[in-house]
């Protein structure tokens, strides 16, 4: 097998995490094929922000294994990082900072302007973002992500916060992410928005899965 | 690294209001040292470099606890981390911005130590080395710990505690320096002191970039 070229994009096997004494992840496993837009569903606590920021390397799972494009996410985390780009509840930005200086402290590319023209937001390039709604922080949030270049993405409730204007703007990035091969995993409460273009999805309560629906593999 | 440098002198630019109250808090110390002291100029001068330095440690604090303040606010930090880099990049990338910060607060600082304590010296290239390689002794752990206290409710408290004990060679050989400087070196020990310092901030800077990461990632 080619490292970052895995027969699986992400490959979770019994992982749970917990915090305190509450178990916030319990036994959770699936396979997903590269590709492939999968919805993690469930209710508030279920789990779903705690699966994504084990996958995405923010933290780490107390027990099992999870590979993401082939590498481990405890051990490799480098590499997994390489590979994928987490948009979190929290939005990762300096408030200090402009919209624009902002994404170069990621990359300082020629594509800033692009990105910031596409997330509707390059009228305010040059302003601090502490003078931006939570909606444009969530705009902002998302080049981040883009700009990161992923071939896996995790979106945790990539809705929220936003303008129908921005429903429609995170549908057609997805879109676009997976028409060029990308792996999706959105964790959201959008459940009927996103089974439209979902190739499949799990649901999880306490922790757990109890839901599987259309082809993880 | 660039980047991650760039990215905190901006950060420092913009609550640059900031510096100007730690310097006033700086330079208040010196103030409240001499009054402490007395009117006598001859204790006053023979201490001055100790004073200066305590000024300077006490300010530094303000500015290393305030240095993680904008990484916490929505999480900046885990967002760095997430990126393909290696943490010790964002480390040195801090490090080396509140280094240049400390060594602004320190020559901003030798005016008021002049003139509050008669210390003046025509030795001047000397003393900003001094207070370059001392500031380096104090951000490289300084910073550290900063990041380590970040999350905590008390960090004010806690930063000072856990730092103070790790610097005190760094502080000594920083207020031998200054006073040797000051008020003269009849028995040629600047060099030996000062290689001193220069070994503490090698440890220092090596050893607090390869803990960096284990304090940040969880």
């Amino acid at each position: 097998m080619i490292r970052g070229v895995a027969q699986f994009a992400i490959e979770a096997e019994s992982i749970a995490r917990r915090y305190g004494r509450r178990w916030a992840l319990a036994d959770v496993s699936f396979r997903l094929a590269p590709g492939r837009v999968m919805m993690v569903a469930g209710r508030n606590g279920s789990g779903k922000s705690t699966l994504l920021r084990v996958l995405a390397t923010a933290i780490r799972p107390d027990r099992g294994e999870a590979r993401v494009a082939g590498f481990d996410v405890v051990h490799e985390r480098e590499d997994v990082r390489r590979m994928s780009a987490l948009l979190s509840h929290y939005s990762y930005l300096y408030d200090a900072l402009t919209a624009k200086e902002n994404l170069d402290v990621l990359r300082n590319s020629g594509q800033t302007p692009a990105l910031l023209e596409r997330v509707g937001l390059a009228q305010r390039a040059g302003d601090p973002v502490n003078t931006f709604s939570a909606g444009m922080r969530k705009r902002l949030s998302f080049a981040r992500v883009l700009l990161q270049q992923p071939r896996i993405v995790f979106f945790d409730e990539p809705y929220g916060q936003l303008d129908p204007e921005g429903f429609a703007l995170v549908d057609q990035v997805i879109g676009e992410l997976k028409e060029s091969g990308a792996t999706v995993l959105v964790a959201t409460h959008q459940v009927e928005h996103v089974t439209g273009y979902a190739d499949c999805s799990i649901t999880l309560e306490a922790g757990r899965v109890i839901a599987t629906a259309g082809a993880l593999e | 690294m660039i980047a991650a440098l760039r990215k905190e002198l901006l950060l420092q630019w913009r609550t640059r209001a900031q510096f100007m109250a730690v310097f006033v808090f700086g330079a208040s110390a010196l103030l409240l040292f001499s009054f402490a002291v007395g009117p006598n100029a001859e204790i006053l001068r023979q201490f001055s470099a100790g004073f200066m330095w305590l000024g300077l440690l006490l300010s530094s604090t303000l500015t290393l606890a305030e240095s993680f303040h904008a990484e916490m606010e929505n999480r900046a930090l885990e967002g760095l981390l997430l990126l393909p880099v290696n943490p010790r990049t964002i480390y040195y990338g801090k490090a080396i911005a509140n280094w240049l910060q400390l060594v602004l607060l320190g020559f901003a600082l030798v005016p008021v130590m002049v003139i509050l304590y008669d210390a003046g010296t025509t030795k001047l290239p000397q003393l900003a080395l001094v207070i370059m390689l001392g500031t380096a002794g104090l951000s490289a752990p300084g910073t550290l710990y900063a990041a380590m206290t970040s999350q905590v409710r008390s960090r004010q408290t806690l930063l000072p505690l856990l730092l103070f004990p790790l610097i005190v060679p760094a502080l000594l050989a920083s207020v031998k320096l200054t006073s040797l400087i000051i008020l003269g070196d009849p028995m040629g020990q600047l060099s030996a002191w000062m290689k001193l310092l220069t070994a503490f901030d090698a440890i220092y800077w090596s050893l607090c970039g390869l803990l960096f990461d284990r304090v940040v990632e969880e």
